[in-house]
């Protein structure tokens, strides 16, 4: 799960990683009001889950709070278009208004999990080439990225940081904050059972202070179950509609940019089938894992999300019937259609236990659907219905 | 032979009383495994079909000589059952638990260094070996008994790889999910040693997807470990980076695990890589009739 960057930013001053003063602002007038009663002259910085904000136009810098207000007024409600949200860009909701700081070196922090084979743990990660895109420097200038891992039972020692900061450089005041800040981070990485948490920049300012000017910080879903307070801070407005209804539903759904819709039980599989739609001339318009059981609740679900995106013009099914047997899931499939009136072409292709009787039931069911043997065979009849 | 479970095995089910633990307890009953115990905490004393039920897993070593374990406890209460169970001394932990997190996983990982445990999953579909048992949500029919090896990180894309193979007729030794999530308890280079060396197994499937490092970890192993041919399969050539597609570890990030990446490195291994998953099966039927990879 994703949050913004407002939000992970009061996290790491709960967690007492500086940060500069801010507060965030839903229209100009509390944009003003902010920069009032912050010191000196102000950034606004679009809140969007994504990155790459200042060069889309999503950061401005003001003097006064008249200027917060322009600045404000400018960017709260754009289409915010940066390389990761996608042509179509994100709509601006909130700003963060924030004292801008006087900046003479940037570097760059995270914590992140090495899933490395005998080598999982939880690993600090510095560069003094701040500021930049960090995939960009392991690919040009890996020498300046330094890793310190983390035993798992010992937990964070001061000498991982030290190591860290003597490589970038830091003088004895420097490091010895920087020591707490990576401590800190850790600590709110594990506690908070994060996936991702970035710093970058980490501002060394002109007083010689170190300062967190921008953060990610993802949480690993898996472990949201035990921390509602950050569960809480789920921005639905960032999510895809169809998303969050498949959540809901409990079932794994991407949209993507093709046509022909997909419903398959399993993940592995589910990916599969995307890959043999696009081997068969076609593009798969999602990835959906209704679950290995393939409930006939789950697919009437799965029939609502896959419906209610315009661009599909052709479902592709595809179950592996185990444990749940193919008439089963015909049985689910006829019954969940019906309900939904469904009226996109169909091609399913079941697999497994009691699979003859699950196809004579489709075919019987005077249903609108293909149905398909073999694997790849589907895929090809799904393409072929768009034309 | 086959690897892992065989006809020494003697297997407790941790979480038999739920829904899910005892549905596949009598599942794998159904095929011969021999399921000796079962664990639920305050339901010790009680029995499912015959099977008796213990409040600790160190009970059912102790009365039943259980060494292999099955854990199907929700994800909050899956690390405290497997932590008990590398503390009883059972020597093949199976968690096919969806969801436990990664802060978790690095712990479990800590405390089976050193210890006699091997840990297959979590979020897995478990093994299953033909012709003695499965500790697994694979379904019976799909397995016949012969000499091929299938290791996967997926679930249902294994039963269809496995069902191309019975549908060939040609059987395996034993079938493994390592399952989806990020950090598993064993890894392709596990179960590729155990396969390797036995001698049941004459060909190995390898099953893999996008997201992380494993398959070309595999691919070095392969290349300078593995003697007996293998075929692969890679899932989410499609996939658009950035996005979990379902398993947590299926995520492509900073242009690193995509299936482009793993089939090249496995080609260079020397394995057989095959793009269309409908031609898997066809593909080991030739390379078991052709001679040894080295």
């Amino acid at each position: 799960m994703k949050i913004h960057e407002y939000q992970a930013k009061k996290l790491l001053r709960e967690f007492g990683i500086p940060v500069p003063r801010g507060e965030v602002a839903a229209t100009p007038e509390e944009a003003r009001k902010a920069a009032k009663d912050l010191t000196g002259g102000v950034v606004i910085k679009a809140q969007i889950h994504a990155g790459g904000r200042g060069k889309g136009g999503g950061v401005k810098a003001a003097a006064t709070p008249d200027e917060a207000y322009a600045a404000a007024q400018a960017i709260l409600g754009m289409q915010l278009v940066t390389h990761q949200t996608g042509p179509e860009g994100k709509k601006v909701r909130t700003v963060l208004v924030e004292e801008a700081s006087a900046v003479r070196k940037e570097l760059y922090l995270s914590v992140v999990v090495d899933r490395s084979r005998g080598r999982e743990c939880i690993v600090l990660m510095a560069s003094e080439a701040g500021g930049m895109d960090i995939e960009q420097v392991a690919a040009t200038a890996p020498e300046k990225i330094v890793r310190c891992a983390v035993h798992p039972v010992v937990g964070f020692s001061p000498f991982q940081a030290r190591k860290l900061s003597v490589s970038l450089g830091l003088d004895a005041g420097q490091g010895k904050r920087f020591t707490e800040i990576c401590r800190n981070l850790y600590r709110l990485f594990l506690e908070k059972d994060c996936s991702l948490l970035e710093i970058n920049p980490l501002a060394i300012t002109e007083q010689g202070e170190l300062l967190a000017l921008d953060t990610k910080l993802n949480f690993d879903d898996d472990g949201l179950y035990r921390h509602p307070e950050i569960r809480e801070l789920r921005d639905t407005d960032e999510e895809e509609p169809l998303e969050i209804a498949a959540r809901n539903a409990s079932v794994n759904y991407v949209k993507l940019d093709g046509n022909v819709g997909c419903m398959v039980n399993g993940a592995g599989l589910a990916m599969t089938t995307m890959d043999l739609i696009k081997m068969a001339g076609g593009e798969p318009a999602n990835f959906l894992d209704v679950g290995g059981s393939a409930s006939p609740e789950q697919i009437e679900k799965a029939f609502r999300i896959l419906t209610s995106d315009p661009s599909v013009k052709c479902i592709l099914i595809n179950i592996f019937g185990g444990v749940l047997r193919c008439d089963r899931v015909s049985a689910g499939l006829i019954q969940a259609a019906a309900n939904i009136e469904m009226k996109l072409p169909m091609v399913v292709r079941l697999q497994g236990t009691n699979v003859e009787e699950g196809r004579r039931m489709l075919l019987e069911s005077g249903l609108r659907l293909t149905v398909a043997d073999g694997l790849y065979e589907a895929a090809q009849k799904a393409v072929s219905l768009i034309g | 032979m086959a690897i892992l479970l065989d006809q020494h095995s003697r297997i407790v089910i941790q979480g038999i009383t739920g829904s899910e633990g005892s549905f596949h307890t009598r599942e794998s009953v159904k095929m011969g495994t021999k399921v000796v115990a079962g664990v639920t905490p305050g339901k010790g004393g009680t029995a499912l079909d015959g099977i008796p039920v213990y409040n600790r897993v160190i009970d059912a070593v102790q009365k039943q000589g259980a060494n292999v374990s099955g854990i199907y406890t929700p994800a909050a209460f899956a690390p405290d059952a497997i932590f008990e169970a590398i503390e009883a001394g059972i020597g093949l932990i199976v968690c096919l638990t969806e969801g436990i997190p990664v802060t978790d996983m690095i712990k479990i990982k800590h405390a089976l260094k050193g210890s006699g445990s091997r840990l297959i999953g979590p979020n897995c579909p478990g093994l299953t070996t033909p012709g003695v048992g499965k500790v697994s949500f694979m379904p019976n029919f799909i397995h016949t008994q012969g000499n091929v090896g299938v290791v996967s990180r997926s679930g249902t894309l294994t039963y269809e790889m496995i069902w191309q193979l019975t549908g060939l007729s040609i059987g395996q030794s034993t079938s493994i999910g390592i399952g989806g999530d990020p950090i598993t308890g064993s890894g392709f280079i596990d179960i590729l040693e155990l396969f390797e060396k036995d001698p049941q197994t004459k060909a190995i499937v390898l099953i893999g997807e996008i997201g992380g490092t494993a398959e070309e970890e595999a691919a070095e192993f392969i290349r300078s470990q593995v003697k007996k041919p293998v075929v692969s399969f890679i899932a989410g050539r499609t996939a658009p980076p950035g996005r979990r597609m379902g398993h947590a570890g299926a995520i492509i990030s900073g242009g690193k695990g995509t299936a482009e990446e793993k089939f090249k490195a496995l080609e260079k291994a020397g394995v057989v890589v095959e793009k269309n998953p409908a031609e898997i099966g066809r593909r080991v039927q030739e390379i078991l009739k052709a001679a040894p990879r080295k």
